[in-house]
């Protein structure tokens, strides 16, 4: 009988308690009572940086653009990137619609890298465009210096074998798999041998900015290939 | 390559001067511009709305209409801006498509208008955006239903060739079809009634016998009972082997809901034929009366309402079995508590778990019946706890099963809406008139044409002629197009009513057909008949009739062409009729006749029509016994 009793007060008290709990819950969820310091969490909403570009003229004096060829340059580069910014992600995306079959997001990286030369994490149209201006409009020597500056990752003026790889495995990935012939694994690591054979002239594992212009200006392939983009625009 | 971002191609092709140095083999020539233009706007001109564009941003997509050179067709030089007459509010999401990439559906828009839209500007809908595609499927499935219900409804129209059997089967089905069908349709939902009943009263007790207790009625009047049930019995029987009989898939049949109703609803019956005799199955067959009642079922048929409930029930199977669960787990966790809480007290009646179970599902459904109440505090607790989280548990899944519900009734009050639309007579007439309306005013001109010709034979006056040139220039185009049309095939516009004299005539005299029957599907070709005629001869339409665009109803089953034996003398005349509902009729005046079934669609807005023709103009009569054929179609 005892164990009975308390059997009885036992469910007596838990029900006590569980009516107690349900109560200050109930008050807490009508916001009566706060007992917790409520973190309201910080809305991370991506800071709208907005982000307008010099005027067009300033534009025009910097680059080797003609005012109409800036204007149609701004209106597709709003378009895609309304905020007047790309950030890396936005980038990605759209240099990967240009390469449906493979990967070309580790390219995009690189290339992300190289437009962005206050290196403050994103491209805006001023970059852009400056960047462009070397790509179509510069002379050859400016043209070698960018791709320069895009293959050396850490820009400390050496393009190592590593870096290199680095590079040549992001250009691979963009074949994709469905190739002729099939892609090994192995080609990226070949092909930078390769580069390295033609470019490293004292053999020290790096090629320097003048070694590369050296034996860029001395390949005609190479030249020839430099001035194919001239009239994109 | 996604042309959205057409715009960053430059970007990307400069970018490629970073692969040039690594590049071992010499590159390819870059394309050259044959022509490159600067980029200019150009003005779309979209029923008088005036849209400027890049012209670059409709290059961007070169397989639809105006991102190829198909626009230049729209091209008008004097004003130099391309015309296109559509419809400007949904032209601004097409052109908002080359502008941005993305392809909304305004949910204030037709879903026909939009699709016409995108099929005329050649772009494909599947392109639509994710935030506007969930609606855009939508609403198409729902039009697409509607378009079933609209076909299911013609298909209603009597099929010629019906085997006795089909019709059996359709008047099973839908019992608006014919009286007969509406007959049987009562007679069996009156004798389901009177079963149900039947079984109901036979458990009423009624007037005692002074030594016993009160019998039951079914006891007292064993014999009427019996009758009663052997009637409906039988004619249940009737029917299912109807049904059965004249279900085009037996095996099917078989297998559904209704019949597997049907079926136990009458095997009781049988059974107790069968085992009357036995003492110790009796008590098992009085169990199987039970099964009686599930004649109640066969009301569904009658009842859409219900039918409705069954679907939705099934269609909500999932929230049913959620709700089920739940209240499970409830009702065992309140159980649980309960009994331990009443172990306690004494004479409880909360003897084991499963005791409980009845306490706890009375709570929860808060129906409290008070034949079991908690004694002890904590009891009294737990049991209110209980109560409390019943009424929240079972009134979550109800409203999605209610919200299903209204949808599936809506749906078909819709249907149901339409149906009865359409069989408003004045709706149908309405239609028949405003067609008929252009066809009347080309038959009276031409009327007036005859008889100007007849005036300007018999030299009569002028001023009769005047009042006829009132049509106007786009009426007598019309009116001459329709002209060609008859000299063309050889027939004649006249109106209903002469149609149908001539049907009543010469229906179904003569089925022997000399030349062969031609029956094409999918296009009219053919001679109608041979039939020498002092103006013209018959000439059933050939394909300059337009059969119309390959989605409608085509269905040319058979045109038997008949001739008669008469020596060929007279005129006659072919009539095309057009019904409101795209079935084209071939009529000619005759005095021996065919049957021809031809239905074709009338394409929208192209067909000529014809019909009233006024009194027949003097010059063309019908003589009886000419070779006239009459081609009816159905």
């Amino acid at each position: 009988v005892v164990s009975v009793a308390w059997e009885t007060e036992g469910l007596q008290t838990l029900g006590i308690v569980v009516i107690v709990c349900a109560s200050v819950k109930l008050l807490h969820l009508l916001g009566l009572i706060n007992f917790t310091e409520d973190s309201i969490d910080d809305e991370q909403e991506q800071s709208m940086v907005r982000h307008r570009p010099e005027a067009l003229e300033k534009l025009e004096a910097q680059t080797r653009f003609s005012k109409k060829e800036l204007q149609i340059l701004y209106r597709g580069f709003k378009n895609e990137c309304p905020s007047g910014v790309v950030n890396e992600e936005t980038f990605k995306s759209i240099y990967s619609q240009f390469f449906p079959q493979g990967d070309a997001s580790r390219y995009a990286h690189f290339l992300f890298n190289a437009f962005d030369t206050d290196h403050n994490g994103s491209v805006s149209f001023e970059d852009f465009v400056l960047g462009l201006s070397t790509l179509l409009r510069g002379s050859v020597q400016e043209k070698l210096n960018w791709a320069f500056n895009l293959y050396d990752i850490n820009k400390d003026g050496y393009i190592t074998k590593d870096e290199m790889l680095d590079i040549m495995r992001a250009i691979y990935s963009m074949m994709g798999r469905c190739t002729y012939p099939v892609l090994k694994d192995d080609a990226p690591r070949q092909h930078v041998e390769m580069f390295f054979q033609k470019m490293d002239k004292n053999k020290d594992g790096v090629v320097t900015i003048e070694e590369f212009l050296d034996c860029c200006q001395k390949d005609e392939n190479i030249m020839r290939s430099m001035q194919l983009f001239e009239n994109v625009i | 390559m996604a042309a959205g971002v057409a715009a960053w191609l430059p970007f990307a092709r400069a970018a490629a001067i970073g692969w040039m140095p690594v590049a071992n083999l010499p590159m390819p020539v870059a394309p050259t511009e044959k022509n490159k233009r600067q980029d200019e706007l150009i003005v779309l001109n979209v029923s008088g709305r005036r849209f400027q564009t890049w012209r670059n941003t409709l290059d961007r997509y070169p397989d639809t209409l105006l991102g190829s050179s198909e626009k230049e067709f729209f091209y008008d030089e004097e004003t130099k801006e391309y015309f296109f007459d559509r419809d400007p509010d949904v032209f601004r999401s097409i052109l908002n498509f080359y502008r941005t990439g993305k392809l909304h559906y305004p949910r204030y828009e037709c879903i026909s208008s939009y699709d016409e839209e995108l099929a005329f500007f050649g772009i494909i809908p599947e392109i639509i955006g994710d935030c506007c595609y969930e609606e855009y499927k939508d609403r198409k499935r729902e039009n697409a239903e509607r378009l079933m219900d609209d076909q299911e409804d013609n298909k209603d129209s009597k099929l010629p060739n019906m085997t006795f059997r089909e019709t059996m089967w359709r008047a099973f089905e839908n019992p608006h079809t014919s009286t007969m069908a509406l007959v049987f349709y009562y007679v069996t939902g009156f004798f389901i009634a009177v079963s149900v009943i039947t079984n109901v009263v036979e458990t009423v007790p009624c007037g005692s016998s002074p030594n016993q207790k009160d019998v039951p009625c079914g006891e007292r009047y064993t014999v009427a009972f019996f009758c009663m049930d052997t009637a409906c019995v039988m004619i249940f029987t009737v029917e299912y082997l109807l049904r059965l009989f004249a279900a085009p898939s037996r095996y099917r049949f078989m297998r559904s809901v209704m019949s597997i109703i049907d079926v136990v609803a009458i095997l009781p019956y049988y059974i107790g034929l069968v085992m009357t005799n036995n003492e110790d199955v009796s008590g098992a067959f009085v169990t199987l009366r039970v099964f009686r009642v599930f004649r109640i079922f066969k009301f569904s048929r009658h009842s859409q309402g219900l039918r409705i409930l069954g679907y939705t029930l099934k269609s909500c199977a999932s929230e049913l079995g959620f709700l089920l669960f739940s209240l499970t787990m409830a009702i065992i966790i309140f159980a649980t508590v309960m009994f331990y809480a009443e172990k306690g007290s004494t004479s409880s009646k909360f003897t084991s778990i499963p005791a409980s179970f009845w306490y706890t599902i009375v709570t929860m459904t808060t129906l409290g019946y008070g034949d079991m109440v908690p004694k002890t505090i904590a009891g009294k607790i737990f049991g209110s706890i209980c109560s409390l989280s019943g009424v929240l548990v079972i009134a979550l899944p109800v409203p999605v099963i209610v919200s299903n519900f209204s949808r599936i009734y809506h749906q078909n009050q819709r249907a149901d809406k339409r149906r009865a639309q359409k069989v408003q007579k004045a709706r149908l007439a309405r239609i028949r008139i405003s067609k008929t309306g252009t066809s009347n005013a080309f038959l009276h001109s031409k009327r007036n044409g005859l008889l100007n010709e007849a005036l300007d034979l018999t030299g009569s006056t002028e001023d009769e002629r005047h009042h006829n040139k009132t049509t106007s220039l786009l009426e007598s185009q019309h009116h001459h197009l329709l002209h060609c049309l008859e000299k063309t095939t050889n027939h004649e516009f006249v109106d209903e009513h002469l149609y149908e004299q001539n049907c009543l005539e010469g229906a179904l005299q003569n089925y022997t057909s000399r030349s062969p029957s031609l029956s094409s599907s999918g296009g009219l070709t053919g001679t109608c008949c041979s039939r020498r005629s002092r103006r013209k001869s018959a000439h059933l339409p050939n394909s300059a009739m337009s059969p119309g665009p390959p989605h409608g109803l085509q269905e040319l089953s058979a045109v038997h062409i008949h001739r008669s034996d008469r020596p060929p003398l007279s005129t006659s005349r072919s009539s095309l009729n057009l019904m409101p509902d795209e079935a084209m009729r071939l009529n000619c005046k005759s005095g021996q006749i065919t049957t021809a079934i031809i239905s074709i669609p009338t394409p929208p807005g192209t067909t000529p029509e014809g019909d009233g023709h006024g009194p027949p103009s003097p010059s063309v009569q019908t003589t009886a016994g000419s070779s006239v054929v009459k081609v009816s179609a159905l």
